[in-house]
């Protein structure tokens, strides 16, 4: 916990309006209510496969996404789920997604590691560590080839910053001036092992910034209010031809790596003490003491419960794929011939 | 037609694809500035500069990735990995990421890009800048895999593997560079997914692709002007699209099919179409389908030992000869 560092310079002094508030709460709001319900499903086995909750990581997933413009691109790793909803996929296609349904975003066809949401600019989920960096720069190329301004980001773990990837990414995005943000969730384990263990610096990706040019920027990835500071900050820097950043969030999962992993090599009481900093907790009494009203979030919370079960209930009445499914969109005339 | 080498039809094809589409960039190591280092992108940079032809660091991951960002966001890259035993470094973006997208997505992201890559033995340059990997990519579904053998097929396949909406590995091959061949000029697009039938015969039909396809023509005509024996030879040219109506209509009509293959021999193309004919068209057959392949060894170094396993124009005619001999005593 000590690790976390005071405000990024990005952020002090920046004033949020009221609006973008009550959006970074009902994003982490709702990302909470739909990531919980996941589980419940696992545990009810609709949900089948493996899964990679981002329970702790909302504020992260919030505060890029109020920052974004609405034809940015979003990458994400198989812990995905919280930054598809934040782009704006509803929570019907992501839970029918994860069930294997007809309603899913992908039809059943990619599954709960590889959300894809193309018209929310989620531009998919990527099950191999580190391999959507390099992605996320090719489309920055594309946008700043095509003149469009779009900024692409990129999100990942701790665990990715010590695969090939992530250098090859870096590196080219930094010597092109690339419009990419490289954005690390750095919830201190790559899946079970604790990332100091088996790293050479103590900042899995802020340390290694300077090897490519870029600045040091490590922030808290709890506090809904620094991400969206911090992201903007970058993402004003990309638009404007400024190049790549590398910003790492601290913040920590509150579930295990995956459906099958309890968490057991965690020190005793260390989920305990980033609990206190929930970061949906954390921003619910940050905007009470704002003077917005208890009845307001309240009302933020009700609604997003309103559309979670209905999105359950629908998600659970959605029929399966036709089987046909599994043969079409291998390529772009939608078949899968081979051969005449 | 204008006489062109293999390298120099390469350049073209791109050119012809560069003139007509903003959207098609070139990019890799040494690719550039350097006009590759099999001078197969000679000129390009000087024609179409910077933005449009740009070199790569060393940086197989990046590049494959770069490409595959690109292209599913309204460009349509061409990524030239330098010698095809290099795209063991990004085979990840090969077979997990750009070979899948399209499906887990439902059909919302479309690939349209290509993969250059400098493949095959004969060059001397030992068993990491030597191998045929074609096998390799034909093996995943959702990659076109197309190897072309003449410079009019460097130039008017690879214009097609452009345009094509999905993406394609591109196989040029080392020891065909220097060929030179009548290459159409103005706008020359080959289709994907058609084999070409070179010479046809009575006794055998030979099945060959790339490098091998010169030895295979040599080799019909050394059994017919020693033998007597009369051979269909065909160009796979692409594995994937498979022409299989092409090579099970030939393979019909002499009953004896053999496949000339550059790679190691398990798991070779040869493999897949011999499965296809025997399964199809099995009472035409007057013997079984012989593959001709490198045996299953690294590819040496020493012009000798490299020359002693890669299928030959000798061996090709000698294991013909000894399949039809052999049919015959029988």
């Amino acid at each position: 916990m000590s690790v976390i560092p005071k405000a990024h310079p990005a952020q002090r002094g920046v004033e949020i309006p009221e609006a973008t508030r009550l959006r970074l709460y009902q994003l982490q709001v709702e990302i909470r209510h739909c990531e919980k319900r996941a589980y419940d499903l696992f545990l009810q086995n609709l949900v089948k496969g493996t899964s990679h909750l981002a329970l702790g990581h909302e504020a992260v997933a919030a505060g890029f996404a109020a920052a974004m413009n609405k034809d940015d691109y979003t990458f994400c790793t198989y812990r995905g789920h919280h930054h598809t909803l934040a782009r704006g996929a509803s929570m019907l296609s992501v839970l029918g997604e994860l069930m294997g349904r007809q309603c899913g975003l992908m039809k059943g066809k990619g599954g709960s590691m590889h959300l894809t949401s193309v018209e929310h600019g989620v531009m998919g989920s990527y099950a191999i560590v580190g391999a959507h960096l390099p992605i996320a720069a090719g489309a920055a190329w594309s946008a700043q080839y095509r003149g469009t301004k779009q900024v692409s980001v990129a999100f990942f773990g701790d665990g990715a910053t010590n695969i090939g990837a992530f250098h090859e990414a870096l590196n080219l995005a930094a010597v092109w001036k690339l419009p990419v943000i490289f954005c690390c969730e750095n919830n201190m384990y790559m899946e079970y092992t604790p990332i100091e263990q088996v790293t050479a610096v103590k900042h899995p990706a802020a340390d290694r910034a300077a090897s490519y040019g870029l600045e040091r920027q490590v922030i808290d990835g709890n506090d809904a209010d620094i991400v969206y500071s911090t992201a903007g900050a970058a993402i004003a820097k990309a638009r404007s031809g400024g190049g790549p950043s590398l910003i790492e969030c601290l913040t920590y999962r509150h579930s295990g790596h995956s459906r099958a992993d309890p968490a057991k090599y965690r020190p005793k009481g260390e989920l305990e003490e980033w609990l206190k900093r929930d970061p949906v907790a954390l921003y619910r009494a940050r905007l009470l003491a704002a003077g917005i009203s208890e009845a307001k979030v309240a009302q933020i919370e009700a609604e997003s419960m309103a559309k979670l079960e209905q999105a359950t209930e629908t998600a659970k009445a959605s029929p399966t794929p036709a089987i046909e499914t599994a043969m079409t969109d291998v390529w772009a005339d939608g078949g899968n011939a081979w051969r005449n | 037609m204008a006489q062109l080498s293999y390298r120099d039809a390469v350049a073209a094809g791109i050119a012809q694809e560069m003139k007509r589409d903003e959207r098609v960039v070139l990019f890799g190591e040494d690719t550039a500035a350097a006009g590759g280092v099999f001078k197969t992108t000679v000129g390009l940079f000087e024609e179409f500069g910077p933005k449009r032809v740009k070199d790569t660091p060393i940086s197989e991951l990046a590049i494959l990735g770069a490409a595959m960002g690109a292209a599913m966001t309204g460009l349509r890259p061409i990524a030239e990995i330098m010698f095809s035993d290099f795209l063991a470094c990004c085979w990840d973006y090969v077979a997990n990421e750009i070979a899948k997208t399209r499906y887990m997505s439902d059909g919302q992201i479309t690939l349209p890009l290509v993969i250059r890559t400098a493949n095959g033995g004969g060059a001397r340059f030992g068993a990491q800048h030597s191998q045929s990997v074609e096998n390799w990519a034909m093996a995943i579904p959702g990659i076109k895999v197309v190897a072309p053998s003449t410079p009019a097929d460097a130039k008017g396949l690879l214009a097609a593997a452009i345009r094509d909406p999905d993406p394609v590995v591109f196989f040029e091959h080392k020891s065909l560079l220097a060929d030179k061949g009548e290459v159409p000029e103005g706008e020359y697009v080959e289709p994907l997914g058609k084999a070409k039938v070179l010479r046809e015969g009575k006794d055998a039909t030979i099945i060959a692709l790339a490098a091998m396809v010169p030895r295979a023509l040599k080799a019909a005509e050394a059994l017919a002007a020693e033998h007597g024996i009369s051979a269909t030879v065909i160009d796979v040219r692409s594995l994937v699209p498979l022409d299989a109506r092409t090579l099970l209509e030939h393979s019909a009509r002499t009953g004896r099919v053999f496949t000339v293959e550059e790679n190691p021999r398990l798991c070779g193309w040869g493999a897949e179409i011999a499965s296809i004919i025997q399964e199809e068209v099995f009472s035409a057959l007057k013997g079984p389908v012989v593959r001709i392949t490198t045996p299953h060894v690294p590819l040496p170094a020493s012009d000798r030992l490299e020359d002693a396993v890669m299928p030959s124009v000798a061996r090709v005619a000698t294991e013909v000869k000894r399949a039809l001999d052999s049919k015959r005593a029988a």
